[in-house]
């Protein structure tokens, strides 16, 4: 007898741990894996609840997101390197050229 | 405690303890295992609620395709020990733990004690349908079309990852 509330509260949990990974710190790769933790959490929310309504509609669209976050990471880690071969530097307070 | 609770208990303190410790090493590479290791964790619970499918692509495609990148990227640019960015706590990173904190107080409070109740999960329903003989009948009958533009989203993320991290020869 498996309940999910649960799982919905540690989805809640990963996402707010994501979530301050984003907004307090500076180095940008740790950033990009902060953003990582959060879309799992909603997978794990989405399998959850997929579990719990009998509806496979949740699964088919963790691996929806899944593919999404795989090529978000891929184009992200592209900008990060090109943006370390210009400024070699990877924090966040220093990438400051759209500032007026 | 049954077996399920133990399971359940052992891995989600696992997960929460290895997302606490991505988000605060100074060093990428330490923040990227740990990372894994919550892959890993999550992997697991997908099992718990049968989605056996799910659980096998999660440490494929997140822990042996996407950490693999990071991880290359980090010793790509060689952001070892003298990269370190000395990065203290600051008034700025206090507010926004709390910001944080606040709202998963709220979502906490929502989810587990405000009389909403979800009836619990069907296990044979939910081992029927976590095979991968249905979520691949599905995923090529009824999501067929977003499973073609899937594919046009990898072209294009190929295209720009190799467009951006090309080294221009001027």
């Amino acid at each position: 007898m498996v309940e999910i509330q649960p799982y919905l509260i540690l989805s809640a949990t990963l996402f707010m741990i994501g979530a301050v990974g984003v907004l307090a710190r500076r180095n940008a790769i740790i950033v990009f894996m902060s953003i990582e933790l959060m879309l799992n959490s909603v997978n794990l929310s989405l399998v959850a609840f997929s579990a719990q309504l009998g509806d496979v509609t949740g699964q088919i669209l963790v691996f929806f997101v899944m593919t999404v976050a795989a090529a978000e990471a891929a184009i992200g880690l592209a900008i990060i390197i090109a943006l370390f071969r210009r400024k070699q530097t990877l924090n966040l307070d220093e990438i400051n050229i759209l500032k007026w | 405690m049954t077996v399920e609770s133990l399971t359940f208990y052992v891995l989600a303190t696992v997960a929460v303890v290895s997302a606490l410790l991505v988000v605060t090493r100074r060093n990428p590479v330490m923040s990227a295992l740990y990372l894994i290791l919550n892959f890993f964790c999550l992997a697991g619970l997908y099992l718990t609620l049968q989605a056996q499918f799910i659980a096998v692509i999660q440490i494929l495609v997140y822990a042996g395709a996407i950490m693999v990148l990071f991880v290359f990227v980090i010793m790509l640019l060689n952001l070892g020990d003298e990269r370190r960015l000395s990065e203290g706590i600051s008034w700025k990173k206090v507010v926004a733990a709390g910001l944080c904190f606040a709202l998963l107080m709220e979502l906490v409070y929502v989810l587990g004690f405000s009389g909403a109740s979800y009836a619990p999960v069907n296990t044979s329903r939910a081992m029927e349908i976590g095979t991968v003989e249905y979520i691949g009948g599905e995923l090529f009958t009824k999501f067929l079309f977003p499973f073609e533009v899937t594919s046009l989203i990898l072209t294009a993320a190929i295209v720009g990852a190799i467009v951006l991290a090309k080294r221009k020869l001027d």
